[in-house]
């Protein structure tokens, strides 16, 4: 039985009616076709499902839209702005900080909340932060480089249009 | 992709409103769903299938963490990121922070609840895999099999207690509200267990843990310490919750030792604890302690690293944690 939920996802509100049990990562990807949120583990292990709610990041493949309603959720799709990509994401490109980016969307959103609460944060605390993310190509110096280097930059400075 | 199967669900407000949800739908075989961060993972592998939900994230009062006369009050549903930064924990209970920031990784402490954490299933190496897997072994007794595939002629299961914060609530004499339909009550959080795999908890199926009270430290001091490979995320494979109190010349007056993921349930090591009292934290007595305290601890082969290495450790972090107690 599908039941109609009121959300509001990168700003806009969104009505959709969805079984109760399908999971916020399931709802994103399928049914809103936000398919930038990845589906790993999909047990809370990996972390390259995570969106921000209400700012926090959560693992949207253990969260039930329904807790959800009220609240804000950002996906890695609600990180540009105006079609321009976000200071985190110009860092992760001009930085090389991914490889075959399958983990980028739920870093740059983890990342994002860091930079949000601690905007110098030192190495061990994007370390930390990021902590329950995992990346199985890069290793991570680029990864944690890029957002050192994001936290230098002016957080307004949304320069660079999206190239496809 | 591995979905959640169909439930029902419902969002009361108070507690008492959930337990008797609980009562009423136990043939749908209810359940009560915190940060979700342990059940969904769970019911994703088919080791839980209920029909009904009960969703505790609307109860009202039920978040948050104050200072009373009596020490203080975590609310059950408070998140273990908001226990691990809270002032009054920091400045007066530290190793309950501590053990709060060593549950997994930040993004699911911001969703896992210390209510939770302190009910969260206990674990094993043949039990947290996919139905497909537990299938092709022929499943075992803790879920739709006959067998404990660990210790194949034992008539209980051996599945492992593993809460972090249950180790070092109990070192610090805390206690429980368990709500349900027709009565409260408050149990010490060291009686919420049992040693089975299966039937660890001695909380009712309906009864809603609300709040969690530690008493006043008076001088009491404590830390947790915790063994697993990633230190950023997994669970733990060992933990060693210790505490003492000392008079002014440093003779010990109390002690507590409690191991976790190391048996069905948190083990207290009473003759470690008991040897302590009336001596000094020198390196002999805790070399002693450490030697004693570790014997209860039952590693098996069913989590991750062996288990020879995993009960040679428990002595390891005994003796570590008391040193660290020792420095004050």
């Amino acid at each position: 039985m599908k039941h109609l939920l009121n959300l509001s996802v990168n700003g806009e509100p969104v009505e959709v009616a969805v079984p109760l049990h399908h999971t916020l990562l399931e709802v994103l990807r399928e049914d809103l076709r936000l398919t930038g949120t990845k589906h790993g583990c999909e047990l809370g292990e990996c972390g390259t499902c995570t969106v921000l709610v209400d700012g926090e990041p959560v693992l949207s493949c253990l969260a039930l839209p329904i807790e959800l309603e009220g609240t804000e959720i950002t996906t890695v799709e609600g990180l540009t702005k105006d079609g321009r990509a976000h200071p985190l994401q110009i860092a992760f490109a001009e930085t090389g900080a991914a490889q075959c980016g399958y983990c980028t969307p739920g870093i740059l959103l983890a990342a994002k909340a860091l930079l949000g609460r601690n905007p110098r944060p030192t190495r061990l605390e994007i370390q930390e932060a990021l902590a329950g993310n995992l990346c199985r190509c890069t290793g991570y110096i680029q990864i944690l480089q890029a957002v050192e280097r994001a936290a230098a930059a002016d957080p307004a400075d949304y320069t660079k249009p999206i190239s496809v | 992709m591995m979905r959640l199967p169909p439930f029902r669900y419902f969002a009361p407000k108070t507690a008492r409103e959930a337990a008797k949800m609980l009562a009423d739908h136990a043939a749908d075989e209810a359940m009560a769903v915190a940060g979700g961060t342990d059940l969904y993972p769970n019911m994703k592998r088919r080791q839980f299938t209920p029909k009904v939900l009960i969703g505790l994230h609307r109860l009202e009062e039920s978040r948050g963490i104050e200072e009373d006369d009596d020490g203080v009050t975590i609310r059950g549903m408070t998140t273990l990121t908001q226990v691990e930064n809270d002032e009054i924990l920091q400045a007066h209970y530290p190793a309950i922070a501590k053990a709060a920031r060593l549950v997994s990784a930040p993004i699911l402490r911001n969703m896992g609840t210390i209510g939770g954490n302190l009910c969260i299933d206990t674990r094993c190496n043949y039990y947290n895999q996919n139905y497909e897997w537990r299938k092709s072994i022929n499943f075992c007794m803790k879920k739709d099999g006959e067998i404990c595939w660990v210790a194949p002629s034992s008539p209980r299961c051996w599945a492992v207690s593993s809460s972090d914060t249950a180790p070092v609530l109990m070192v610090l004499d805390a206690e429980c509200t368990l709500v349900g339909p027709r009565r409260v009550r408050r149990v010490p959080v060291k009686s919420l267990y049992h040693l089975d795999g299966i039937d660890f908890l001695k909380k009712e199926r309906d009864e809603i843990l609300t709040e969690i009270h530690v008493p006043k430290s008076n001088g009491m001091r404590a830390t947790y310490l915790k063994l697993r490979r990633r230190d950023s995320i997994d669970f733990p494979i060992l933990g060693v919750a210790a505490a003492i109190e000392t008079a002014k010349d440093g003779t010990v007056e109390k002690a507590r030792i409690v191991l976790t993921a190391v048996e069905s349930a948190p083990v207290q090591a009473e003759k470690a604890e008991a040897l302590l009292v009336g001596k000094k934290l020198t390196e002999e007595w805790i070399d002693e302690a450490a030697a004693v305290a570790y014997r209860p601890a039952k590693p098996l082969d069913n989590t991750d690293l062996t288990h020879a290495y995993r009960k040679k450790m428990a002595r390891v972090f005994v003796a570590r944690a008391l040193r660290e107690l020792s420095r004050g």
